[in-house]
């Protein structure tokens, strides 16, 4: 069993509500923190903690935390990211549902290190029930006295707010999501200046993912040297991850960053091996933006080693070879599974979640999803993979926001890795309607070349 | 005016906007926006829309800019109960192609299309964070998961009884 810090607590019956999660030792990081440590001497800790984003781009909070501007007199602000939208991904509302007080703990404990005293949860609007369970948590937390003016007699005053947006993946994208939070259209804004300098309002802001904010709550704890300690190298603590498509047992998963991507997918722990006796062919690890892997690579990386659930791992190879740990939406497709068709539904989903404002992207992924419905239905051209190829190239990079990388990335990696599956699809154009390629030669063993 | 906020619903926009610095009320256009498809037949008519910026303080194109940017506004009238199917990627690893299928030959609705008798509106949408929970579909506040033909058959009674309870 690994070591779990999250959702350890998380089954415990009634823990949603505030003195369920007092009694079993919630708000200790508050008390540390707020009694007995400087704001700096939190925001060390999540440094020496590792702590790397958990919203996908795994960039070092305690590095974020650093860059934030602090004029004299000028509000700063925290901002939870909580716009979960990453297809495969959905392990913020598992901890926001079940364990809510973890996460504003967290937000207590991370505002007292950024100095902010009103802090916003943006949270997806899909998930409106959960909005009632925060909003609840917050008030909990404010009748003992945890949120307010004057917390523990420290001087330090917190407001937590939530605020819900209106369907688009876009404000996700932190710049986005602040625009969106100003009650305007999700366009993300031209970087620099940074939201730490520039953020909510024009005031410095920082933006982290929930899952991010809730492990400030164990390493303020225990200490970020010993949170550093779980794990391989750079990646420390515990990652949740979603587990869904063709497995015996989908759902939220926190594991220590010690496992292989064999033992996650096989072990009863975690998702149990592929579901109705089929075989594995493919799996997007990080949600669906990061690429797609064919089984023998997800496994094994093209030096021949194990794969493992930690970032460099994951990583390893880089795009030729390798994927990434993303927002840890793992996807999981079987040998019945059409690659094309599941790539499809990815580049109409980008399509659909492009805000317009780039050229490459707003057109580029209309294109993508078009090219693709033509293959998928028997009526592709052998010449349409290079031109989707192409468009995927033309998008990448020439974008302001990360969303034309994420829209591109999952066509490419679909073409790189299944080539052969979209050539029969347009070759066998007929019998493609009738019946899926197969699992074909993609659990293969790889050919490791050797150096004498 | 014809479209005015219910006494309860005022106070909530006050509390919205009280999230929010002074003079940053036009940061409750989403929650207010929310708040009016609710109470006003589940769609922003151009009516409701300038309701919402004179209540901000706004002029009524910073509302209808962002009404048209976010998919979980309707700016035409749907039917009473609205079934949003998810289809990305793990849904679709999951059977929802089915699902979708399966309430057009119960409803004899496709995407897009509400039912002759103004109670259903079929909605096919992108990934709405339950790809573990696979195929499911929003139905107004809640999500309906791990769904199957019985499922739908159950939803689509339980909405007949409770419209004709209204009804009654």
């Amino acid at each position: 069993m690994g070591r779990k810090l999250l959702l350890d607590k998380a089954h415990i019956e009634n823990i949603r509500l505030y003195d369920v999660y007092r009694r079993e030792g919630g708000y200790r990081s508050v008390e540390k923190a707020l009694k007995t440590m400087s704001p700096d001497a939190v925001t060390e800790e999540v440094k020496k903690s590792g702590l790397r984003g958990r919203g996908g781009a795994g960039f070092p909070t305690g590095m974020k935390w650093s860059f934030l501007a602090k004029p004299e007199g000028v509000p700063r602000y925290l901002v939870v990211n909580a716009d979960e939208s990453e297809p495969g991904t959905f392990k913020d509302r598992y901890l926001m549902e079940f364990i809510p007080h973890l996460l504003i703990e967290g937000m207590i404990t991370s505002s007292y290190a950024l100095g902010s005293n009103r802090a916003y949860i943006y949270i997806r609007g899909e998930y409106a029930w959960i909005v009632d369970i925060l909003e609840q948590a917050i008030q909990e937390a404010k009748n003992n006295g945890f949120l307010g003016k004057n917390i523990l007699g420290s001087g330090f005053d917190c407001e937590i707010y939530v605020q819900r947006g209106a369907g688009a993946y876009i404000c996700g994208e932190e710049t986005a999501l602040l625009e969106s939070l100003e009650g305007k259209r999700g366009n993300p804004r031209i970087k620099p200046p940074f939201p730490a300098v520039k953020g909510l309002w024009d005031c410095p802001t920082v933006v982290n993912n929930v899952e991010t904010i809730a492990a400030v709550v164990p390493i303020i704890n225990e200490g970020g040297e010993e949170y550093a300690k779980i794990g391989i190298g750079k990646s420390t603590g515990t990652k949740l991850i979603s587990a869904c498509g063709n497995i015996k047992k989908q759902g939220v998963y926190e594991i220590d960053m010690t496992i292989s991507v064999e033992e996650f997918i096989y072990s009863d722990e975690y998702c149990g091996g592929i579901a109705n006796g089929r075989k594995l062919k493919a799996c997007i690890p990080g949600g669906s933006s990061v690429p797609i892997l064919p089984a023998n690579l997800l496994l094994t990386t093209a030096k021949g080693e194990k794969r493992m659930m930690t970032y460099e791992s994951l990583a390893d190879g880089g795009f030729a070879t390798g994927s990434m740990m993303g927002s840890g939406g793992f996807i999981v497709l079987d040998d019945t599974q059409c690659v094309v068709k599941h790539t499809y539904t990815l580049a109409r989903f980008y399509r659909h979640e492009s805000c317009g404002q780039c050229s490459p992207c707003r057109e580029g992924t209309g294109w993508m999803e078009k090219i693709l419905l033509n293959i998928e239905n028997g009526k592709g051209k052998m010449s349409d993979i290079d031109l989707l190829w192409d468009i995927q190239r033309k998008i990448e990079g020439n974008t302001i926001c990360p969303l034309g990388d994420a829209a591109a990335w999952p066509v490419a990696a679909a073409i790189r890795h299944f080539r052969d599956e979209f050539e029969w699809h347009i070759t066998n154009a007929d019998e493609a309607q009738r019946r899926n390629y197969g699992l074909m030669h993609y659990a293969d063993p790889i050919h490791i070349p050797t150096t004498a | 005016m014809s479209v005015q906020f219910s006494e309860k619903s005022l106070q909530e926009v006050q509390r919205i906007i009280s999230f929010y610095p002074d003079g940053k009320q036009k940061s409750a256009v989403l929650p207010v926006l929310h708040l009016a498809q609710q109470e006003f037949g589940g769609w922003l008519s151009t009516e409701t829309m300038d309701y919402v910026a004179s209540l901000l303080k706004l002029a009524p194109i910073e509302v209808y800019e962002v009404a048209t940017f976010y998919s979980m506004y309707n700016l035409k009238p749907v039917g009473k109960y609205m079934f949003e199917v998810c289809q990305t990627g793990p849904c679709m690893l999951n059977g929802s192609d089915d699902i979708v299928k399966y309430i057009y030959d119960k409803l004899g609705i496709k995407p897009g299309e509400t039912s002759a008798d103004g109670l259903f509106t079929l909605k096919t949408v992108e990934c709405l964070g339950a790809c573990g929970y696979a195929p499911m579909m929003q139905m107004g506040k809640y999500y309906r998961e791990h769904l199957t033909k019985e499922k739908v058959d159950a939803i689509i009674n339980e909405c007949r009884n409770e419209a004709v309870a209204i009804k009654n």
